[in-house]
């Protein structure tokens, strides 16, 4: 098959293009820190003595891990108005989903993190006199941090790429400017292969950075 | 128990699920004295220990450490954060692995104490770290990081750091059992030097001879009991209870001069 690439005719495009980069990035973004906040907060309640706490976090959880993001998109959008009567704009859905999907491996990640800290730093904080929020801070996050960083950049990759769902919702992002500029071109090819390629120069150095710290931490 | 007693313990008891590791409890500790709790490993005498500043919070019992006291016999509500946290900042507590903070150096480990719970000023916390570490013979490690340590020297500045707090008592839990036998000795001598200023101390320790040169009074639990106590030298070398002659007869040729 002898097929004329021309890449020449997404110039005009550009704008698009943009403007879907802008909404995949801002996505990833706004929802990685979104997500990082719930996600700190499910860790702590999951590391509190608070059962009820706990058993609903877990709950949470385990929804958001054991379903397909796409699912909780579309349940998102499409059902929960049926049931609580509030019509979601596409953006407010996405960004409401994604949250909620990241804070569950956030969480995760930050707890397995927190209890990875040896039990006698805890007695050492304790046994100065130090408060629970002292402890956290001074003694045991740092040390946690440095563990959970690598984890946490592999799963913002995660993120990045789940915001391609965004475009069932209509959602601008790359992928769905990709299929405006397809259906306006009729150049699949050339359109997907540059969503592709744009996607991969965002990630590849991310990966790589989250390779070499996990390469400094087994040190 | 008069004034001059600095640390008190009535009737404290903990379990842990079904096993009762502390079972009625009473001791008492005078004011500059140093006492050493002997026993075989799981007699409880870490496990007392740890209650004596609340690391373990007993399930009865009372224990007044100076000034403080807290009750804990049926009714009264377990103590919260900020309670727990100002009953142990009055004590200093060696752990047997040290917990020296990593991601601190030597000299901010000592002022971590200070800096963060007593809201000393940076500059003044970095000169008593630096008048401690003198004190226990690393005054020129205070940049280093724990990690550059040999394990007599972590010790030392995880002594360092519990006495930057100006503890009104020091509890040191098998401070030297982890430490390789020829390090053992810069340890014992830093505690030493405290036992001579007058600290007042309590001791979980396996050295026996250490215990019996430098300890005012010997006291020998088993199974969760206070089996006997008494004068140090009189504990070590003439027991009256056939446990204690038991326990230690297996430290007997250990027992030259320290």
């Amino acid at each position: 098959m002898q097929y004329q690439w021309d890449f020449g005719f997404l110039l005009q495009y550009k704008g698009l293009i943009g403007v879907g980069i802008l909404y995949t990035l801002g996505f990833t973004i706004g929802t990685v820190v979104s997500g990082l906040v719930v996600g700190c907060m499910i860790a702590l309640a999951r590391l509190s003595n608070m059962r009820i706490a706990t058993a609903v976090m877990t709950g949470i959880i385990e929804i958001f891990r054991c379903t397909p993001v796409l699912v909780q998109l579309v349940w998102v959008y499409y059902a929960l108005p049926i049931l609580t009567g509030i019509e979601l704009s596409p953006s407010v859905a996405a960004f409401i989903t994604l949250t909620l999907y990241g804070a569950s491996f956030f969480g995760e990640i930050i707890r397995g993190g927190i209890i990875s800290v040896d039990m006698g730093q805890w007695d050492a904080g304790r046994a100065l006199g130090m408060r629970r929020h002292q402890l956290m801070g001074q003694v045991i996050l740092p040390q946690a941090f440095r563990r959970m960083v690598p984890p946490l950049v592999n799963q913002a990759v995660l993120q990045l790429k789940n915001t391609s769902l965004l475009s069932v919702l209509a959602v601008p992002d790359l992928l769905y400017q990709g299929q405006l500029i397809t259906s306006a071109s009729y150049r699949p090819l050339e359109t997907y292969t540059m969503i592709a390629v744009i996607y991969f120069i965002i990630l590849f150095p991310l990966t790589r950075f989250a390779h070499r710290l996990e390469a400094r931490m087994s040190h | 128990m008069s004034a001059q007693t600095m640390i008190e313990l009535v009737g404290v008891r903990k379990s842990f699920g079904k096993l009762e590791v502390l079972k009625d409890i009473t001791l008492g500790v005078a004011k500059g004295s140093v006492v050493a709790l002997i026993g075989p490993s799981g007699s409880g005498k870490s496990t007392l220990l740890r209650s004596i500043n609340l690391l373990t919070v007993p399930d009865q019992g009372f224990i007044r450490v100076g000034e403080q006291a807290l009750d804990f016999t049926g009714g009264h509500r377990l103590p919260g954060d900020r309670e727990l946290a100002a009953f142990r900042a009055r004590t200093g507590m060696v752990f047997q692995n040290f917990n020296l903070f990593p991601h601190m150096s030597v000299e901010e480990n000592v002022m971590s104490g200070p800096v963060t719970v007593l809201r000393m000023p940076k500059a003044e916390a970095r000169l008593l770290a630096h008048g401690l570490l003198a004190k226990v013979g690393l005054a020129d490690k205070a940049a280093a990081q724990p990690d550059k340590l040999s394990g007599g020297q972590r010790q030392r500045v995880a002594i360092a750091r519990a006495l930057a707090m100006k503890p009104e008592v020091m509890l040191f839990d098998e401070a030297t059992s982890a430490l390789d036998p020829e390090l053992v000795g810069e340890v014992l001598a830093v505690i030493r030097s405290l036992a001579a200023e007058g600290m007042t101390m309590l001791l979980v320790t396996h050295e026996m001879a250490f215990a019996r040169d430098v300890a005012d009074r010997v006291v020998f639990m088993r199974d969760g009991c206070v089996v006997e106590e008494g004068p140090a030298r009189q504990m070590i070398e003439a027991p009256s209870q056939p446990a204690t002659r038991a326990f230690l007869s297996h430290f007997h040729n250990g027992l030259g001069p320290s």
